[in-house]
This record gives structure tokens, C-alpha cells and sequence, in this order.
């Protein structure tokens, strides 16, 4: 019966890494616009995107990551 | 394909407005004016078409599309421009614009995809719930001011007033609810799962070892929801105990914190399981409460002054050379230019120009005002036709109509939630509360001591009103939701709790009552034929003046002729000819030399001459909203009414026919005026609902008890107010106000029905054996009916009172 500690302390250890994915999801800005990304995903071509991918080697995160650094 | 071109044959291809007449054609398609033409012809030269395949005529009208010329050359070499700007690395910069004329998708993707039409732009971000674009630019291609006259030209002109920027430099401020609430879920959801052997009473538990570890499990878990998540309820109970006042959160922080100690005793004695269950769920659906009361609208702002509606730079006129300076700064004696279409904001004298100033959002008075130099001209004032030149003789901040920021009524602080329904019980019962649990220990004390401790504890925990404390929340951030629905925009949950306790409704008139900016037209003379009428339209619309440009608007006829030797008179009028008619129209001495006044016009008026003869005048009255007579018949008996007006006496007549002769109506009101108003009715005490929509109904609406704000255009500048009123349901007030009423009726219910649990809960708990299965179960059940109760009961409520209004769009929530 002691498999039981395991089995336990394996759950919680699975329910804390999807914690650790829900705040992480909110902390990368998942959750501030709620609404344009489910409109985004249907245009045809992906737009901006060409161009922030290129970008984003260059510039890192440093636009989207603190808005209010000035 | 086919629908956009039949459709092109009567609506404008770009914004999709009626055509009145204009022969504008470009690819076979017709446009209302130049500046929708022009962004079309943008548009189609870089391939981007697709904006108008996503939606049928996505544009906005692009007649202010023609102002650009010198609107953003402040931005050049200002100090305020570099505040803008968000990060810069002296390559790339960013900066987070307001764009008001975000719609709709097609609006996304072309906002998205700027960086085809100018290299320059990296990349660009919308946020669409707030109005929001993102762009991420290269300086050294594209200047700031250049990005703002692009973003102009294609019709998205930003927002680059001073509140629109420091609020766009916000955008975080929900997360934390987001970490609250998945914590609280996490450990609410693991401590259940551990808890469940002891509630089936599972054999294996009786080896010590497993439930001891469980419960040390348990007290794991919940840490941080005592901790972190439940923080809040401990920050507002403290917070309203300093300022002498019990609030909701005061018993809820109290059943939370002896449900967390009971809990450790029981588990590091070893004598029980403790109620850490109970905790998680109750932290959890609270939270869930809260979140969903804050329900907030985020390109909605109730806050605005002034400030927010003035620009942000005015060019400053020094040693001969055109400067920018912040409005701030402004200083007695500065000699400003005032271009076309900008606003004034400081009270000046007019040195040079010629200066028609359109003060109807400021004082509600409906036709511009002529002045010519040596005059006074009052802050807020839109100048229409060409740049003028003036001199400051009072600072922004001490203008006429500025000053009325100067009352006390501004400096107000938010009062705490004691008004409150839930806050006006949340006293009583704490009291009642301890009394009971004083009372429950007391009775055991003498016979069973350990047993007193436990009914002592037990009735604060199963007391805890976590039902009582969602039954507001979810009643009234339901109702905000709904009534949002309904395209009515409340601030917070409290305006919605206040609405239902009004007593005396007071009314705006013009740009309230009347519709803004579509004034009525009306002919008075001699018949024009269609040919004339023709004529008159294709002169007004050349015209700047905005009487000319509501004449245009107002009117109906045929194709419109060429206008050939067009002349425009300064403060006279318009001449040109066309259809063969020589006509004239301004004022009546221009229109008709010679000609004797005949009775004075108390509205604005134009005069049209043709071919030297006077043919008669266009008048320009207000028109009042549809339903205006339903609703003011439906609001009378039950509410006290009253009228405060900017504007001159001329429909006192009609005003009094509507209300009838006992109610207050007052015209030739200042803005200081309707706030002393609306503050002497209150001493009378009044409970006031003020219905306004501009800066002139600022101070009433802060001083009355709601302030609401009806507007054309909810995404436009509206006054600070406590709800913002889509003009389109103006007439569903006297609803909104029986729904707020039978609200609280709901609410109450809610109460009665909390209390129930509570006294079913009491049972156990005063005899001192509240299991912890008994409260695990109670608790989420009572949270949960009252949760279905009052959702159920508020959207019947709004959606049968509201049941003829016209859903907003699901973008426009």
C-alpha cells in the first residue's frame, strides 16, 4: 500500500505542471485579447507574420514584452 | 462579387453611406466623397483588395480623411511625441495607438498588414476588444508623425488625446485574477480528491499513517490559497475596518480564517480532517464572483475630463515660427493657431481669421458660432473653416469651461460599497454572527468545554457567507452583462444597485433629447424645383461652412450639376453657378442685396438667392430622438422629471407641451449651473439620475447620483459618467430603470435564500458537530443554486424589460 505515497505525490506533481502551463499561458499574454486572435486565424495569409518572424531574430521579445519601459 | 456591384449603384463602395447624388467613380465603383475614393485607390494600387472582400463596404466615411494636411506636424518635434513612443533601441520603435475606427475584421487585416503599404512598419498588433493597435516601426523610414498621417490616410486616424495614451499603457491589470483563480482551482481540486476517502469513511484510513499524511497533504494545498489567492478578501476586509467600516469581506475573512486554524489543529492533533475542502471551494467560487463582477468594457473609459478631450499639443506661435507645445503649458498671452477642424483649449481673443466655432458638445447650443476679431473666443470650441490666430487670456486649467474641474464634486473620492445592499447587511450579520457563536460557546461552556470550542467554531465557519457574498456579484454583474448586451454600458455593479433607487430623472436637451450633429432641415419660401435644389446641394457641398454641410446632408435631389465659378465669401457665404442658375446662399444680405429682414430667426438659418432673387431660407432646428414623447410618458408619475438646457429658450414651447407645467426646465444653462442644479435637488433629498451626453453635462453628471451619457457613437469621447447609453436605445431608459428596480428585488430573494442555508448550517453547527462532510456539502451547494438562482431571475428580468431593444453586435460587447 505504500505505492500509494507515489501514486499521490505523482498527481500532484502532473496537476502542478498543468499550474505551471495555465500561468504560463497567462503570463505570454494568452489571456489579454481575448477576441482577435479567434478572427486572425481566419485571413488567408498569415498576416504580420512574415515579416515579425524575420524580425524577431533581430529585435527578441523586447516590443511585445514591456510595453511600458520607457 | 454581384451583390457589391448592385450595391455600388446606391451605397458608397468603401464606408457604404447613402451616395446623395455624388458621381464619384474609380474601377467601375462609386464612392460618397474624395477621401473614401482615396483610400480605395491606396488600397488597390498595393494589392490589398482583400480588406474589401472580408466584409461588404468595411470602411468608415473618409471625409475627415482630407484634414491630415497639418494635424500631426506636432509630433515632430515635440517632447510629448517621445512619450509616446513605448520602447525604442534608436532602430526599431513601438508605441500602442487608440484607434476608435476598429470595427470590424476587415479593419484587423488591414491594420495587420500596413507593413505592404510602407516599409517602414515592422509589424502591427490589433487588440479589438480595446480599440487597440500595436505597431512596431523602423524611425529611420518612417517618422512617427509620418505612421500617424499613413494610419490617418486609410481612415484609422489614431487617438493622440492626452487620456487615450496613458491608458493604453495598461493592458495587464486582469492577470492577476487569472493567477488567483488557477491557484485556487489547483488546490481546491487536489485537497477534494485527498479529502474523498474521508468522506466515504474508506477503510484503509484507519492506518493513521494515510490520513495523517493526507492531512498534511491538505494543509499543504491550502497555503496557498490562504496565502495568495484569498488575499484580496483580507486587503478589502482591513482596509474597510481602518475606515471604520464592516464590510462583506470582514465575515467572510473571519469564517476563513477560523475554518484554517480549526482545520490545523484537527490535523497536526490528529483528532480529525479539518474543513481545508470547504476553504479551496469557498476561496475558489468566490473568486469566480469577483472576476466576474469586474466585469469592465475596455475601450470604454468612464473617467474622461477635459483633458482627454483636448489635443495633446497645440502650435504655439513665438518670434514668428511655428512651435508644439504640450496643452499644459499653455501660458496668458501665448498667441496660438488654431487650424481647421482642431479645438481651442484656453479662452482666447481672436486676432486674425475669421472664426466660426462649433461649441455644440460644449455648451449643447446647436448652430456655430461667427466671430470676428477683437472677440472672445471659449475653450472647447471646434474651429470649421480656415486657421485662425489667438491669444490666450486664461490658462487651460481656468477657462470657463475648464473651471468647472475646479468644483468639489470632481475631487469626490469613490465612496466604500456601505450603500450598498450587501454592504448594509454584511454589518448586522457580522454582529449577529458572533453573537450566535458567543452564544453557542457560552451554552456548552459549562457542561462540555471542548464541545463549546467546537460550536464556536464551527458557526463562523459554516456561517462563512460565501452564498451571500456571490448573490450580489452574480445578480448584478449579470444585469451589467445584459444590459450590455442591450447596448447599454454601466461602470461598475454599484451604478446598477443605484439606479433602482432614483427618484428624479433630469434631462439634457440638445445632443440628449435631440439628435446630434443630423439637425432637421426645413424650407420656408417660394418651392424649389428639383433642378434648383440640385444646384443649392452641389454648391453647399463645396462649401466648408457646417451650416452648408448640414444643408447638404438634410436634403434629397437628383444628380448634382458642375459648379463652375465658385466663390466663397468669408462670413458672407457661397456663389457659384450651375444647371445655368446663378445661386447664391448665406446670409440674407449676401443671398438678396437689398433685402429687408424679415422676422428674425431664432434658430440658424441660411438664405438662397438664384439669380438675384431671394427664394426663401433653410432653417435648421433640432430634431428631437424617436420615442422621445414614449419615454418621457412612461417616466412621468413614476419619477420626478426635469429639463436643464445650454441652449436658448427657442423650444421652451415644446418642452413644456411634453413634460407639462409643474416640471423644472431651465435653459441658458452653464455647465456650473446643471451641477448646482442637479446639487440643490439632492439637498431636497433627491436621489438624481442625470441623462446628458457632453462636456457642458460634465459636472451634473458627477454630481448627481448616476450620471448617464447618451452618445452616437459609443467609441467617441463621452464625459466621465457612470454609463455610457448607445443613442439607439434611448428610448429603453424608463426600462433599464424597472429592470434595475426588479433587480433588487432578486437580489433580496438571493439574501433570503443565503440565510436559509446559513440557518440549516447553524443547526449542526450550534450543537458542535458539524461534520466536515455536512459543510463540504452544503457550502458548494448553496453557492451554486444561488449562482443558478440569480442568473436565471436577472436575465429573465433584462431580457423581457429590454425585450424591443436592438442587441448590440457581438463585437460591440
Amino acid at each position: 500500500m505504500s505505492v500509494l505515497f507515489v501514486l499521490i505525490g505523482a498527481s500532484v506533481l502532473v496537476a502542478g505542471a498543468f499550474l505551471f502551463a495555465f500561468i504560463r499561458s497567462v503570463r505570454t499574454g494568452q489571456y489579454d485579447d481575448q477576441y482577435t486572435p479567434s478572427v486572425r486565424m481566419l485571413f488567408d495569409e498569415p498576416s504580420g507574420i512574415a515579416s515579425s518572424t524575420q524580425q524577431s531574430k533581430t529585435n527578441g521579445e523586447a516590443p511585445t514584452a514591456e510595453p511600458n519601459n520607457h | 462579387m454581384e451583390i457589391a456591384e448592385t450595391a455600388a449603384a446606391t451605397a458608397c463602395y468603401h464606408c457604404g453611406e447613402d451616395l446623395k447624388g455624388s458621381t464619384l467613380k474609380l474601377d467601375n465603383r462609386a464612392f460618397c466623397c474624395e477621401g473614401c475614393k482615396t483610400v480605395y485607390e491606396i488600397l488597390s494600387q498595393n494589392n490589398m483588395a482583400d480588406y474589401y472582400r472580408l466584409n461588404a463596404n468595411p470602411g468608415k466615411n473618409g471625409k475627415d480623411a482630407e484634414t491630415v494636411r497639418e494635424k500631426y506636424a506636432w509630433l515632430d518635434d515635440s517632447q510629448l511625441a517621445r512619450e509616446l513612443i513605448q520602447f525604442t533601441d534608436g532602430d526599431i520603435s513601438t508605441i500602442t495607438f487608440q484607434v476608435p475606427a476598429i470595427h470590424c475584421s476587415s479593419c484587423i487585416w488591414l491594420l495587420e498588414n500596413l507593413w505592404k503599404l510602407h516599409p517602414g512598419v515592422v509589424r502591427t498588433q490589433v487588440n479589438f476588444l480595446r480599440r487597440e493597435a500595436h505597431v512596431t516601426f523602423r524611425e529611420k523610414s518612417i517618422s512617427l508623425r509620418q505612421l500617424c498621417e499613413l494610419l490617418h490616410r486609410i481612415g484609422y486616424p489614431p487617438d493622440l488625446r492626452a487620456g487615450s495614451t496613458t491608458q493604453a499603457a495598461q493592458p495587464h491589470t486582469q492577470r492577476h485574477w487569472f493567477y488567483r483563480l488557477g491557484v485556487a482551482f489547483f488546490c481546491f481540486g487536489n485537497i477534494m480528491l485527498l479529502s474523498f476517502p474521508e468522506y466515504f469513511g474508506v477503510d484503509a484510513l484507519a492506518e493513521s499513517e494515510y490520513r495523517n499524511f493526507f492531512g498534511y497533504l491538505n494543509f499543504l494545498l491550502s497555503l496557498p490559497v490562504l496565502l495568495y489567492s484569498s488575499s484580496i478578501f483580507f486587503r478589502s476586509a482591513w482596509s474597510g475596518l481602518r475606515s471604520g467600516v464592516v464590510n462583506m469581506d470582514v465575515p467572510i475573512v473571519l469564517g476563513i480564517l477560523v475554518m484554517f486554524l480549526r482545520s490545523s489543529w484537527e490535523i497536526f492533533s490528529h483528532t480529525g480532517a479539518g474543513y481545508m475542502d470547504t476553504l479551496a471551494s469557498l476561496v475558489f467560487l468566490m473568486l469566480i464572483g469577483r472576476l466576474f463582477q469586474n466585469k469592465t468594457y475596455d475601450r470604454l473609459s468612464f473617467e474622461r475630463d477635459y483633458k482627454s478631450y483636448f489635443p495633446m499639443a497645440v502650435t504655439i506661435l513665438r518670434h514668428g515660427s511655428e512651435t508644439s507645445i504640450p496643452v499644459a503649458s499653455i501660458r496668458k498671452g501665448d498667441r496660438l493657431l488654431i487650424r481647421s477642424e482642431e479645438l481651442l483649449p484656453a479662452d482666447s481673443i481672436l486676432m486674425q481669421g475669421q472664426a466660426c466655432m462649433d461649441y455644440s458638445f460644449v455648451t449643447g447650443e446647436s448652430a456655430p458660432a461667427e466671430k470676428v476679431a477683437g472677440e472672445i473666443l471659449y475653450a472647447g470650441g471646434r474651429q470649421k473653416g480656415s486657421a485662425i490666430e489667438v491669444e490666450v487670456i486664461r490658462e487651460v486649467s481656468q477657462s470657463y469651461l475648464t473651471r468647472l474641474w475646479n468644483d468639489a464634486a470632481f475631487r469626490k473620492a469613490e465612496t466604500h460599497d456601505v450603500t450598498s445592499m450587501a454592504g448594509r447587511i454584511s454589518k448586522t450579520f457580522t454582529f449577529v454572527v458572533l453573537a450566535i457563536a458567543a452564544g453557542a460557546a457560552l451554552y456548552w461552556f459549562s457542561s462540555d468545554a471542548h464541545r463549546s470550542l467546537n460550536a464556536f467554531t464551527a458557526v463562523l465557519i459554516i456561517t462563512c457567507p460565501c452564498a451571500l457574498a456571490i448573490s450580489s456579484p452574480f445578480t448584478l454583474g449579470n444585469m451589467l452583462r445584459l444590459f450590455g448586451r442591450k447596448r447599454i454600458y454601466l461602470k461598475n455593479t454599484a451604478v446598477v444597485e443605484t439606479l433602482a433607487g432614483i427618484d428624479t430623472v433630469i434631462f439634457d436637451k440638445t445632443g440628449t433629447m435631440t439628435q446630434s450633429g443630423d439637425t432637421g432641415v426645413q424650407w420656408e419660401g417660394d418651392e424649389l424645383n428639383d433642378e434648383e435644389l440640385a444646384a443649392v446641394r452641389a454648391l453647399a457641398r463645396q462649401s466648408g461652412h457646417p451650416l452648408s454641410q448640414k444643408l447638404y446632408a438634410g436634403t434629397q435631389s437628383g444628380v448634382l450639376p458642375g459648379i463652375t465659378s465658385f466663390a466663397e465669401h468669408t462670413g458672407k457665404g457661397v456663389q457659384g453657378v450651375a444647371n445655368g442658375l446663378n445661386v447664391k446662399l448665406g446670409a440674407a444680405s449676401f443671398a438678396a442685396p437689398g433685402y429687408a429682414t424679415q422676422a428674425e430667426a431664432k434658430t440658424a438659418a441660411v438664405y438662397i438667392g438664384i439669380n438675384g432673387t431671394l427664394r426663401g431660407r433653410f432653417l435648421f432646428g433640432n430634431r428631437y430622438r424617436n420615442g422621445l414623447t414614449d419615454l418621457v410618458q412612461e417616466l412621468r408619475g413614476k419619477y420626478t422629471l426635469g429639463v436643464l438646457s445650454g441652449d436658448n429658450n427657442a423650444e421652451a414651447g415644446y418642452i413644456t407641451a411634453l413634460f407639462g407645467r409643474d416640471v423644472l426646465v431651465r435653459f441658458n444653462q452653464s455647465p456650473a449651473d446643471k451641477l448646482a442644479a442637479v446639487r440643490e435637488l439632492q439637498q431636497q433629498g433627491r436621489k438624481v439620475l442625470m441623462i446628458g451626453d457632453g462636456l457642458n453635462d460634465a459636472g451634473a453628471l458627477k454630481q448627481s447620483d448616476a450620471g448617464l451619457s447618451i452618445s452616437d457613437d459609443i467609441n467617441n469621447f463621452s464625459p466621465a459618467c457612470d454609463g455610457i447609453v448607445d443613442a439607439l436605445v434611448f428610448r429603453h431608459i424608463p426600462a433599464l430603470l424597472h429592470s434595475a428596480r426588479k433587480g433588487r428585488r432578486i437580489l433580496m430573494a438571493s439574501f433570503g435564500l443565503s440565510f436559509l442555508y446559513n440557518i440549516v448550517g447553524l443547526w449542526f453547527a450550534v450543537q458542535g458537530n458539524l461534520s466536515p462532510l455536512v459543510a463540504a456539502v452544503l457550502m458548494p451547494v448553496s453557492s451554486v443554486t444561488i449562482i443558478l438562482f440569480t442568473t436565471i431571475a436577472s436575465r429573465i428580468n433584462v431580457l423581457r424589460s429590454l425585450s424591443d431593444a436592438p442587441d448590440a453586435t457581438s463585437v460591440e460587447q
